[in-house]
């Protein structure tokens, strides 16, 4: 176990947990920021996904000894309320089905649009391709991160 | 206008009595999310009132007009908790934008069939919900008359405002609620004619959005209370194999690891519910603090397993087939692959007869027989299966994802004898259910571990844990055959299906009924597998098989492959062959003749390979088109076109959601997932093996047509998922020139492939 202090949406946190805890497991377990979701545990479903000094980590592979002093931003702290473009074009298209994808598609998203303001089809779909909806909500994902392109 | 009886034969349906809210209700506080949604559609922030009124059980009305509706089944992402507060909301007559959706828990006396299956939902809750709206109308409207002195017939109402036209009055549904509660519940009520619906029909956003795209705790695993402690399984390696004994001294001293023992989730002398399906009924648990700290604990116990003494019966089927290896009870996929080529059709039993089909086939000029088969597949819902439990010596309280709550709740009676009024279980939304959770082990084992703790205690599966313990959609496996005549007329049809442990066939569905001289049989094979329902059970592989076989078949008797199955359905509509066929021949048709025309079938330039389907099930009728190109040996889908009938569609765009996801998720399990056996032990437990669809191979148009009919609401969550795994087989033949029989596809088409470079 170790002290751990590290800014979460702009926030100081402190934690003493083990080292190696995935970052996931303390927002979850610790910090109660549960809109960053389990699903895999090993990178390959993105539904952990959270911005990593602005880029989008897989918070399941970051120990939070590796935080440190960068800036993580996860769901909770996208928009002061809810109204981040990405979040707005989602509601827009009514993308979510069983929703529990929706958080990782969403930072996935926004960290696309933000290297990359106008993605073509086959850039969104590389860049998606790691995030799983089980409820094959792809086309309306696609279609919100188009609507989102032209306002960001 | 419709008039119906709210109370006969309705055990206790209406009533003026707040039911909700009463009784044992969970004081979780699971964080913001109790905070009464004060979000409605992620728009607007509402003014909470300050006294609430409960007209029935199914909604109130706050003295400001809002109005709360309790939707009564699980919410899995089928978005009934949009939907069916729609249908109480339309007759009710409120502004929708005044509306607030609440999930309602478990409560039998208020709500019948609180279950997420069969795509039954809309279907079943189309009367009940617009009732409950419409006789809280009647008694709203009976108050205003009764303050006002006038007949109620001179009351007219719209979006919650009550007006005498005669006396230029109105009043608001939050001014007279408190003199409605006061009303007797009218005997008898009209409901709306179709014409007249303002909701009903018209789009409206999932009640939920604005929480899921905030990130707001919504699902079962969000649920966290300050002393409650995380609890995990480890399960046997392999099916087949059980506890045997274990070191758990190293994991014990583990930091945060509060307790290590053994449970026995459905001991033997228990009565079990149809939904008491567990791989695994022994488990080790490990409790403590936190998920990771239980984790690393898990991986430092020492467990040793043993093979069960019981698996005598795998054994036996062995012995039939000769060849087979002997593997002592563990199994293999080879050998499900031998059993269901040999054993399993060796007992076939007849399930269906029309006509005499031996002479049919004996008089053939030709016949022709295929058969297709598919592996076990794992739900792999996006939320892992988990559940709170909080059991006290006093009561059960229980919340999480679960399908079936009420079986659930005599399930934790029977375990732990608890009275049913002792037991309060509560539905969360759902990370997804596809049938795996109509299967509550979960939630038994969480109630388990908790009265073993005296804590509350959240269970948590892994994604491995998970996978390896499933209630999987069984292995299948079906052969058609078909005689035709000299002029290429089919003369008789035979189906025989099976599988690992259920058989697919539905005897009496298309084509049976258009053909003279029919056989179906049927068989099944014994497992140690645990198996279930999976979205759009047995439909889910024989859809696509027999959808196949048609194609085939249209092409050898060199027919267009709608046009022939337009010819078969006339026959079943006009002289239709036994009485027994479970489909409608003229909304089948009627699929099939608008898919055709929106996809452009006849006059279609595009140079992609184009494929067909049409199938029947949970009472509606889907149609799909789908163009595909080959790219490096993977199939790039362009587009697929669906035609669909599932009578009135409630909240469109969300249908068209429903029938986009469907589409994606047939396409995306016949062409990449499944799940095999080693010994006894699952040999894909993760995405990294498990191949689910992903989002560059999902088709790059999908376009939803509705047949417009009036007819009330039918399924719509499962229904788009079969048929599509026909069209993307026929579209696969015309762009590769071979037919695939087995899924997965894709390892099909890389094989041949693979052969024809060679
Ligand atoms: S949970 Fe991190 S990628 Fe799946
Ligand atoms: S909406 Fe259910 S997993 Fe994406």
């Amino acid at each position: 176990m170790a002290q751990f202090d590290v800014k979460i949406n702009g926030k100081k946190h402190s934690v003493d947990v083990d080292p190696e805890t995935p970052l996931l497991w303390v927002l979850r377990d610790n910090f109660k920021l549960v809109g960053t979701k389990y699903g895999c545990g090993i990178a390959q479903c993105g539904a952990c996904t959270v911005h990593f000094n602005g880029s989008a980590v897989r918070s399941c592979q970051v120990p939070i000894s590796a935080v440190e002093d960068n800036e993580i931003t996860t769901i909770e702290g996208l928009s002061e309320n809810g109204d981040h473009p990405v979040q707005k074009a989602w509601l827009e298209h009514d993308v979510p089905q069983c929703g529990y994808c929706q958080a990782g598609q969403i930072m996935a998203a926004t960290a696309l649009l933000k290297n990359n303001p106008s993605p073509s089809d086959s850039e969104i779909e590389e860049v998606m391709n790691g995030n799983i909806c089980r409820c094959g909500t792809y086309n309306r994902i696609k279609a919100a991160i188009k609507s989102a392109s032209q306002t960001v | 206008m419709k008039k119906v009886k709210t109370g006969m034969g309705r055990r206790s349906f209406i009533k003026n009595v707040s039911l909700v809210g009463g009784g044992l209700l969970i004081g979780f506080n699971w964080l913001a999310c109790k905070q009464a949604a004060e979000e409605n559609g992620g728009e607007v922030a509402m003014q909470m009132p300050d006294e609430w009124f409960e007209l029935n059980g199914y909604l109130k009305i706050g003295d400001n007009g809002i109005v709360t509706i309790y939707s009564p089944n699980p919410e899995i992402g089928q978005n009934v908790k949009t939907a069916m507060p729609m249908l109480v909301a339309e007759e009710l007559d409120v502004d929708w934008s005044n509306v607030i959706v609440e999930q309602a828990p478990l409560n039998l006396d208020v709500f019948t069939r609180q279950l997420a299956g069969g795509s039954q939902s809309i279907r079943q809750g189309w009367e009940p919900l617009r009732m409950a709206g419409a006789t809280a109308k009647q008694m709203l409207l009976s108050a205003a008359a009764k303050e006002w002195e006038v007949p109620v017939s001179e009351l007219s109402v719209d979006k919650g405002i009550i007006s005498h036209k005669a006396s230029d009055r109105s009043i608001g549904y939050g001014e007279i609620a408190k003199a409605a509660t006061k009303i007797e519940v009218p005997k008898e009520i009209e409901l709306k004619d179709n014409s007249d619906f303002k909701i009903i029909g018209t789009s409206r956003k999932n009640v939920d959005a604005k929480k899921i795209v905030t990130g707001k705790p919504l699902y079962g695993l969000d649920s966290y209370e300050d002393d409650m402690l995380i609890a995990m399984i480890v399960q046997p390696p392999a099916f087949g194999m059980e506890f045997k004994s274990m070191d758990a001294t190293k994991a014990k001293e583990m930091p945060g690891i509060k307790d290590i023992f053994t449970i026995d989730t459905y001991p033997e002398a228990m009565e079990r519910e149809w939904s008491d399906v567990a791989a695994f009924s022994k488990l080790v648990v490990v409790v403590g603090e936190s998920t990771w700290q239980v984790m690393q604990a898990k991986k430092a116990l020492n467990v040793e397993w043993d093979l069960k003494p019981d698996l005598t019966h795998q054994v036996q089927i062995l012995e039939k087939s000769p060849g087979m290896e002997e593997t002592g009870g563990l199994e293999n996929s080879d050998m499900h692959t031998a059993l269901m080529n040999d054993a399993g059709p060796a007992k076939s039993e007849v399930v269906r007869k029309d006509g005499d089909p031996e002479s049919a086939f004996k008089n053939a000029a030709r016949v022709i027989e295929r058969s297709y088969s598919c592996p076990f597949l794992a739900h792999n819902c996006m939320e892992p299966m988990n559940f709170y439990a909080n059991v006290t010596d006093e009561k059960a309280e229980l919340l999480g994802p679960i399908q079936t709550p009420e079986f659930a709740e005599k399930s934790v009676n029977k375990r732990l004898g608890f009275e049913l009024d002792k037991i309060d279980v509560q539905m969360t939304r759902m990370g997804g259910g596809f049938g795996r959770r109509l299967y509550g082990n979960f939630l038994v084992e969480a109630a388990v571990i908790s009265q073993k703790m005296k804590k509350p205690i959240k269970l948590v599966y892994t994604r491995e844990d998970d996978m390896a313990n499933g209630v999987y959609r069984p292995a299948y496996k079906v052969s058609y055959r078909a005689a035709l005549d000299a002029n290429n007329n089919i003369t008789a049809f035979h189906v025989n299906a099976g599988g690992i442990t259920e058989s697919p066939l539905f005897a009496n569905r298309f084509p049976a009924g258009a053909i003279d001289n029919y056989l179906a049989e049927s068989w099944t094979i014994d497992s140690s597998i645990s198996t279930g329902a999976f979205r759009a059970p047995r439909s889910n592989f024989i859809a696509g098989a027999e959808q196949s076989f048609l194609d085939e078949l249209a092409e050898e008797v060199g027919k267009d492959p709608i046009q022939f199955r337009l010819d078969m359905l006339k026959r079943a509509k006009n002289d239709p062959v036994g009485e027994e066929n479970d489909y409608d021949p003229v909304r089948y048709a009627g699929v099939l003749e608008l898919v055709r025309d929106k996809a452009g079938w006849n006059n279609n330039n595009s140079t992609s390979s184009k494929g067909v389907a049409a199938y029947y099930c949970h009472n509606s009728y889907v149609a799909q088109i789908l163009e595909m190109d080959l790219k490096d040996n993977e199939p790039v889908i362009d587009k697929v076109t669906c035609a669909v009938d599932c009578g009135i569609v409630v909240n469109p765009d969300a249908a068209k959601n429903m029938v986009e996801g469907g589409t994606i998720d047939g396409i995306g399990h016949a062409l990449y997932s499944e799940l095999s056996f080693k010994d006894g032990a699952v040999q894909q437990n993760n995405f990294d093996s498990y191949r689910l669809i992903r989002h560059r191979e999902a088709p790059k148009k999908i376009d939803v047509h509705f047949v417009e009919n009036g007819i009330d609401p039918t399924g719509l969550g499962e229904p788009p998922f079969p048929p599509v795994q026909g069209a993307l087989a026929n579209a696969l033949y015309k762009a590769t020139g071979k037919r695939i029989y087995k899924q997965p596809f894709l390892p099909e088409i890389t094989a041949e492939s693979r052969e024809l470079k060679t």
